[in-house]
């Protein structure tokens, strides 16, 4: 599954660190019709997680509310220099995964 | 048959005593939907933003950035952000699980909005407490909508 | 990639000014450098949060298909195993400003080659693979990808001798009435600019950001797919993907935005 990340390459330690994440992704709500009104299946990116330096640091649970082709901004405390690791999956099982190492500097 | 003229006056007829009736309704789903989120705890008005356009260009995706007044510091942090949008199919949108880790209890995402409607969202302190803030958002529809593929 | 013999013929030139009028006010061509009928980009129409959305690469949702394009262009496909990349190495380099003279005449035969044609093409007579259909991911995501590439050039799209006779097509098409609401694109997009259609403010109707994510489409799609769709807004019979009817007003709508920079991937509602 295809996903795009920011993540700042290097961060002074104590530094609240901006992190965007945009997957593809139809977010299909279980309401949408075909040409022959059957209704396309729900399937939706239920968790997204985030981790830093071995600890969830953020995650979010949703449902089919959130936008197709999903995208979040949050924010991390720049602590120790290490990897930052996204998880996510949806109803169908499918997952994904991206990393991204930030250099932490004092 | 019923014209846009007469639809039009018989909504208005209907509004007087119809308005208070859906406006109860409204309250009550919206206080059981917090109750759900807390789990009958006190959900108290303040500490958080929620921040989109009043005009959103469409309900299939509107930004939200959701703002928590908080240190974030390991006594005192933001444990929780639940979106609520009571007039949508499934109103609870979205949970954020932050950490004293996360530096600060601000999330930005894209939600959709089955109509006009107040975004609610709830936060959970660390201490127990709940707080919850507010917009309305107007959701304006197309001119040219799609009906190919 | 020649465009046949570069004769300057003014589009104007054998036109009475009464039986179309000029789209912008200004002055005849007086060379074969294609003068830009220079309006206003859709996206200048757009809301706050469309132009933000738009002009940030990141949040841009329409990165996605560029970033997908970007992993296509590198992956061989076909019988020869040749990918994108064994012709034309480094796309940044070589389709800069490739898709801005895009749509043009295939000298060969006659007909009017758009991006996605010129895809195609390359995907069947190089690659000697399947072509992919309109609105396809794969087609969407390289359509986005080549587009990207020419992304803040000026749309460059020349009228000469060869492609007149298509040109004119577009344009009797654009200046057509049509559809049980018997409005042809003019009204809207030229006699109207800037009024509401419900909440809507009508545009100039230029292409120059397609493919667009369009969030009513909450995915990606084509030029031909919007154009599909005012045909249906307009109730009349809708042209399928790749007819020649639309590849003549592409033609035509691509030398109207002439000027005007290439945006994609572009945002709408």
């Amino acid at each position: 599954m295809l996903a795009r990340i920011q993540v700042p390459s290097q961060a002074r330690r104590g530094e609240v660190m901006t992190i965007r994440i945009s997957i593809q992704h139809a977010m299909e709500t279980g309401y949408r019709l075909d040409d022959f009104g059957r209704a396309y299946p729900k399937n939706v990116i239920h968790t997204l997680s985030c981790h830093y330096g071995g600890k969830e640091v953020f995650r979010a649970e949703m449902g089919s509310g959130i936008a197709a082709n999903p995208y979040f901004e949050f924010y991390v405390l720049a602590d120790q220099s290490g990897e930052l690791r996204f998880e996510w999956q949806d109803d169908s099982g499918v997952g994904g995964a991206e990393r991204a190492t930030v250099q932490v500097v004092t | 048959m019923m014209n846009r003229r007469t639809f039009l006056s018989s909504g208005f007829c209907a509004l007087p005593w119809c308005t208070p009736i859906a406006w109860a309704q409204t309250e009550t789903k919206r206080e059981q939907l917090m109750r759900e989120v807390s789990g009958g705890a006190v959900v108290n008005p303040g500490r958080v933003i929620v921040d989109t356009p009043t005009l959103a260009d469409n309900g299939h995706s509107i930004p939200v950035r959701i703002t928590v007044e908080s240190p974030m510091t390991p006594e005192d942090y933001v444990q929780r952000v639940t979106i609520l949008a009571e007039r949508n199919p499934r109103p609870i949108v979205a949970s954020f699980m932050f950490s004293p880790a996360s530096g600060r209890a601000e999330v930005m995402t894209r939600i959709r909005l089955a109509d006009i409607q107040d975004v609610v969202a709830v936060a959970q302190l660390a201490n127990g407490t709940y707080w919850y803030g507010q917009t309305k958002v107007i959701v304006t529809e197309l001119a040219c909508l799609e009906e190919v593929r | 990639m020649s465009i046949g013999i570069w004769c300057a013929v003014t589009p104007w030139s054998s036109h009475s000014a009464e039986s179309i009028p000029p789209i912008f006010s200004i002055s005849p061509p007086a060379s074969s450098t294609p003068l830009a009928p220079l309006g206003r980009s859709g996206i200048t129409f757009a809301s706050p949060d469309i132009r933000q959305l738009q002009a940030d690469n990141f949040a841009n949702p329409g990165m996605l298909w560029v970033t997908r394009g970007e992993t296509i262009w590198r992956t061989p496909s076909g019988v020869k195993g040749q990918a994108c990349a064994s012709c034309h190495q480094d796309a940044q380099q070589s389709m800069q400003g490739v898709s801005a003279r895009y749509p043009r005449l295939d000298t060969g035969r006659g007909t009017i080659l758009n991006i996605e044609g010129q895809i195609n093409r390359c995907r069947q007579e190089q690659q000697a693979t399947t072509p992919w259909v309109y609105e396809s991911a794969d087609l969407l995501a390289m359509t986005a990808y080549l587009n990207y590439q020419s992304r803040g050039m000026p749309i460059a799209v020349t009228i000469d001798t060869d492609n007149r006779t298509q040109w004119e097509r577009g344009k009797a098409i654009f200046h057509r009435r049509q559809g049980q609401m018997n409005l042809a694109c003019v009204h809207c997009h030229e006699q109207l600019v800037g009024r509401k259609l419900l909440t809507d403010t009508l545009s100039e109707g230029h292409g120059n950001a397609y493919p667009i994510y369009r969030l009513e489409w909450q995915t990606v799609g084509s030029l031909q797919r919007r154009l599909r769709s005012c045909f249906n807004g307009v109730r009349a019979a809708i042209p399928d993907y790749g007819a020649e009817e639309l590849l003549a007003l592409e033609l035509y709508l691509g030398w109207r935005s002439s000027g005007l920079t290439v945006e994609a991937p572009g945002v709408r509602r």
